[in-house]
């Protein structure tokens, strides 16, 4: 049991921690404000190859692992930044890795690998399929070579800023199924040859997230753009959730740090009743805990992210991962808030900024709640409870 | 065209920085490091060269252990392969042990150009490149922010205090470039990677025949009589302006005597 990271997992994260420092708190708080999207700072990581961290180098990536890709994006979010912002043009393109076709992964990846094509966009929610994800309405309908795409999909980030969507969608009615996990479908989306018949509405949302509502009319897709084989792409995106937790854990992670370190420096230096107000047991212990907290959930996600390298089964750690990374970044919020007092409100400080983005990773990409109900039942063998 | 460029490996820019009083020192051991960013600097510039004119970048750092952190940054961002004096005897060298032992180094790889910073980002002495052009007999070129190499001529714009000098001289030769000269580039991802294939050759005091008379602390012809935090600034002066601010601000510049 080695609990360090290996030099070059070290130089990795040392690397990308000089890159972040070009991008400082006001930056990400200019990006904000204007709810624009962080085009210079993607651009950079994209030429630096940090987003083709996974790709394997046949492709043109790096071939590293989930252990590394956690490693960058932690980093960036301890920074001070987002990685939302391009997370998943690292991880969206594993559906088409591990199930698309030789000739569809010659196609995209090297592509993907360079940043030339955009893969960052997932089409799974729905407004009447929440988390039920295999109760999905959106509708792929062969007509010859091709599927038509009718339906809405929901909460569908950076559309606007991908040139690629992988998009679930019904090629079975639900009620002719069997085996309600079959049926569905998943399509790689060119979304620039989608004009008049897929409508973008972005979302008016609690944080700077460029969420849409998606309306597909009768978008035809090639049938050679279906991923694997018809019907199993359910099975195909539960494959992808785990790298997807375990990376948004890291996240987390690194969420946590920024807002532990913040709140420790802020209470050593903010004078009242003549004393650091770190000083008292009230204001250090909740940055204490949450600092063990965080500290707790990074083993289970460096344990996830292992096994999953090892191509080990990591359901129950990448689903741990997530559920506690996410408790404890959440709670380190409320210490630095808290801790920073009024000022902990005003934007300059940028806890508000963190402290909204953090709280989404209880919920998406995957509610705790859904995460417990997992653990529940298919660890602990208790009964389905949804 | 082969290149050494000389790199200091030093405290990450994040280390709250510790003195050790009894050696009269900075701690070095324990805390991150990083590769200086005007060592960077100078590599920057030698990569540039290389890429158009063909060649190859040796860095060669003088340092102990954690700097390979650094090294491997030099390889990430192109270096070709590196050398590291590591040497518990090299240890507490003073400029002129410094400048020994890089030019022990770099007299048996014999490069057409050494490319230094004019200055380290933790000690300033910036003394270390006259040394060694002067220890490896060959001329030096400092405070370049511009660099064009012509065959066997190379030509630098030098920093002057009013403007720029233009300095020509025949390879081999040595520049110590000026602070800013570049904007260093980022490693890739994937130069990170290939770096972990390249070479890092090792040398010890002992290999290039220095011995305790001339390197390490013993060596050292130079002596730190004593060592301590610069004073805390003293509280700056307030102008309120209230119409005539900036006559107060240039009678206060007068006092000093600045203007
Ligand atoms: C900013 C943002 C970005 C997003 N990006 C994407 C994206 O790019 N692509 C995409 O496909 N989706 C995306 N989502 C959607 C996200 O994955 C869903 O919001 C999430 O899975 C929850 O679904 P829901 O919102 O419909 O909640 P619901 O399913 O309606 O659930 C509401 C609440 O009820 C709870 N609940 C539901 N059923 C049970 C049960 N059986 N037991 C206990 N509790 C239950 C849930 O935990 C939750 O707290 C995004 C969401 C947000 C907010």
């Amino acid at each position: 049991m080695d609990f360090n990271l290996t030099e070059e997992q070290q130089q990795i994260r040392d690397e990308v921690r000089k890159v972040c420092r070009e991008f400082p708190d006001t930056y990400w708080r200019e990006v904000d404000k204007q709810r624009g999207y962080p085009d210079a700072f993607v651009k950079k990581l994209t030429e630096l190859g940090w987003l083709a961290a996974l790709i394997p180098e046949e492709y043109g990536g790096s071939g590293l692992g989930i252990t590394e890709g956690s490693i960058i994006l932690a980093e960036i979010n301890r920074s001070g930044g987002s990685a939302t912002a391009c997370h998943a043009q690292m991880y969206t393109m594993g559906t088409l890795l591990r199930h698309g076709s030789a000739e569809q992964k010659k196609r995209y990846l090297p592509k993907i690998a360079t940043g030339e094509l955009r893969l960052q966009a997932f089409g799974v929610t729905e407004p009447n399929a929440g988390s039920e994800t295999t109760r999905i309405e959106t509708t792929a309908t062969k007509r010859g070579d091709k599927y038509v795409i009718k339906g809405e999909k929901i909460f569908i980030s950076r559309a606007q800023e991908s040139d690629l969507m992988l998009l679930l969608a019904r090629t079975t009615p639900y009620d002719e199924l069997k085996d309600k996990t079959r049926g569905l479908s998943v399509f790689i989306v060119d979304m620039r040859n989608a004009k008049g018949k897929l409508e973008i509405k972005p979302l008016d949302i609690m944080i700077n997230h460029h969420t849409n509502a998606l309306f597909f009319d009768g978008l035809e897709v090639p049938a050679e753009n279906l991923i694997g084989e018809e019907g199993m792409g359910f099975r195909y995106i539960i494959d992808g959730w785990n790298a997807e937790r375990i990376l948004v854990a890291a996240e987390a992670i690194g969420d946590g740090r920024w807002f532990v370190e913040r709140a420790a420096n802020y209470a050593k230096e903010r004078v009242v009743f003549d004393r650091p107000i770190g000083a008292n047991q009230g204001i250090q212990f909740p940055i204490a805990q949450a600092y063990a907290r965080i500290e707790a959930a990074d083993l289970v996600r460096f344990q996830a992210a292992t096994k999953f390298d090892r191509k080990e089964r990591c359901g129950a750690e990448a689903n741990m991962a997530k559920l506690l990374a996410s408790e404890a970044a959440w709670e380190a919020a409320n210490a630095c808030l808290n801790t920073h007092g009024g000022y902990g409100f005003a934007a300059e400080y940028d806890v508000e900024r963190k402290f909204r983005e953090t709280r989404l990773l209880t919920i998406a990409p995957v509610s705790n709640n859904l995460v417990l109900a997992f653990l529940a039942q298919h660890v602990l063998g208790m009964p389905k409870s949804y | 065209m082969n290149i050494i460029v000389c790199a200091k490996v030093i405290p990450a820019s994040s280390v709250i920085i510790e003195l050790d009083p009894a050696a009269k020192t900075m701690v070095r051991k324990g805390v991150p490091h990083e590769l200086d960013p005007a060592a960077a600097s100078a590599l920057e510039e030698a990569l540039r060269l290389t890429e158009k004119q063909g060649g190859t970048v040796t860095v060669l750092t003088m340092g102990i252990a954690d700097a390979v952190i650094g090294i491997r940054s030099a390889l990430a961002m192109g270096a070709h392969s590196a050398i590291h004096v590591l040497d518990d005897a090299v240890a507490g060298s003073d400029t002129l042990g410094t400048a020994k032992i890089l030019a022990a180094v770099i007299k048996k790889e014999n490069p057409d150009l050494v490319l230094c910073a004019s200055e380290s980002s933790d000690s300033y002495s910036g003394i270390v490149a006259g040394q060694l052009a002067w220890l490896l007999g060959i001329p030096a070129l400092t405070f370049a922010k511009e660099i064009a190499v012509d065959g066997k001529k190379v030509t630098i714009k030098r920093q002057s205090l009013t403007g720029y000098d233009v300095c020509e001289s025949e390879l081999p030769a040595l520049i110590a470039v000026a602070s800013g000269i570049n904007e260093p580039r980022y490693p890739q991802l994937k130069g990170i990677m290939a770096a972990k294939k390249k070479e890092i050759k090792k040398y010890t005091a002992a290999d290039l025949g220095l011995g305790a008379d001339q390197v390490g602390a013993a060596g050292a012809k130079e002596k730190v009589l004593s060592i301590g935090r610069p004073p805390a600034r003293a509280a700056g002066k307030i102008v309120n302006d209230e119409g005539e601010g900036g006559k107060q601000i240039a009678d206060f510049l007068a006092e000093l005597k600045v203007i």
